[in-house]
């Protein structure tokens, strides 16, 4: 499209382009925008959906074996909910020219990533309490400021969406918070969950602001409103009187209020950690990806029934 | 096995309660009518939100050009009477 215009007035459109955004005005899907913005876009939303529909993995691990049933029951509603962030997010996507079958093609073949966090396993019912709480706790940080992002259809995902989080992340509070009133035993397994959970947590924001590749477009065409070191500041000032209310202990002996900045200081994140498990070398990764094909090829037939009950149908109207 | 399909687009339009407009909520993929709205229904409407739906096939949908934008809405630019702050009513009048 673009490689046929003339150069000037590719120009022009993007000034009017960055005109529009600076002024707060929400691009449209069939609005013109720089190849850049739709690439950037596309990368983003899609990982963003995939990360929702891998994230049904480590939680259905407990499905069967929830504590009760209101435990159960609640669990279901919760990931049903995470299915359907999945599928406003692929839809907020398409809109910008990818399909729902490419975008599936590059989750399985590992082309798109999804948030590392769901690399790591759910070893104990405390898991499903520090995955809504922390994991969901960091993701409604994130997702609260991408409400405002420029382009219409993923702000407009984003905000159906925080509504429905706050019902997660108590939840995970909730079970939390019970598990900290109960035995010895149960209070070790709650803390032992936030051992294991905490540092995965603030990895989720991604790179130190000084290492992250894709921010700057992000922020001139106001893809992104914050920092990765914001929003991770924010979420760790937010959870840590959490935790003491609950009695849970944040694993982070250099975990201290800063009186000048006003925030917390925490201890260096393990990057090394970071980047083997994004590298495909974490706990889950081939199990996440080697599920969600299978799945995917045993609902083929499921798809393939539904098209030729169309076409019959179409055939009996006429 | 045939290529994958994810079926076709659809757009939704949930109506919050009676007496409300239908404003659209998003999109879904279906293979027919009725699998639509029900797609639409648990996708959209988990908490009470709608009392009514439509489905109605993506590429069905009409839509006017942002690049005309300018042009297409003209028309309405330079008629300000149309609107009631346009007009100077006598001093001391009520309730009008």
């Amino acid at each position: 499209m673009s490689s046929n215009t003339a150069p000037a007035i590719e120009d022009a459109r993007l000034s009017k382009f960055e005109e529009r955004v600076q002024k707060g005005d929400a691009i449209e899907p069939r609005d013109w925008m720089p190849e850049a913005y739709r690439k950037h876009l596309i990368r983003q939303i899609s990982q963003h959906a995939h990360s929702e529909v891998i994230g049904m993995q480590p939680e259905g691990n407990w499905i069967t074996r929830a504590p009760s049933i209101r435990a159960k029951q609640i669990l279901l509603a919760k990931i049903q909910d995470e299915g359907g962030h999945g599928l406003y997010l692929y839809s907020a996507a398409e809109t910008l020219g990818i399909s729902r079958e490419e975008m599936i093609e590059q989750l399985q073949t590992g082309k798109a990533k999804y948030s590392n966090i769901f690399n790591y396993p759910t070893l104990t019912w405390a898991d499903i309490g520090a995955i809504g709480w922390l994991v969901d706790g960091a993701a409604i940080v994130n997702q609260v400021s991408l409400q405002r992002t420029s382009y219409g259809p993923y702000s407009r995902a984003m905000v159906r969406i925080c509504k429905e989080e706050s019902f997660h992340q108590r939840q995970g509070y909730e079970i939390m918070a019970m598990m900290m009133k109960g035995t010895p035993e149960q209070r070790e397994m709650a803390q032992d969950a936030m051992n294991r959970w905490w540092w995965p947590s603030l990895m989720m924001f991604g790179p130190h602001d000084s290492d992250s590749p894709h921010s700057s477009d992000a922020f001139r065409w106001k893809i992104k409103r914050h920092s990765n070191d914001e929003l991770r500041t924010k979420f760790i000032d937010k959870t840590v009187q959490q935790a003491e209310v609950i009695g849970l202990t944040i694993p982070d002996p250099e975990l201290k209020w800063n009186e000048a900045t006003g925030h917390y200081d925490h201890g260096e994140i393990n990057w090394d950690e970071f980047y083997r498990v994004i590298q495909g070398n974490g706990q889950c990764n081939k199990q996440r990806i080697a599920h969600h094909k299978k799945a995917h090829n045993d609902g083929a037939w499921v798809r393939a029934a539904a098209e030729a009950y169309k076409v019959k149908q179409a055939v009996k109207n006429n | 096995m045939a290529t994958d399909t994810q079926l076709d687009l659809w757009e939704v339009f949930i109506q919050g309660r009676n007496g409300s407009h239908h404003m659209h909520a998003g999109s879904v993929h279906a293979s027919d009518k009725k699998m639509a709205l029900q797609n639409a229904r648990d996708i959209y409407t988990r908490r009470g939100e709608g009392s009514s739906i439509w489905v109605v096939p993506a590429n069905s949908i009409v839509a006017s050009n942002p690049d005309d934008a300018d042009m297409f809405f003209d028309p309405a630019d330079d008629k300000v009477y149309r609107h009631p702050t346009f007009y100077v009513m006598p001093e001391g009048a009520k309730q009008i």
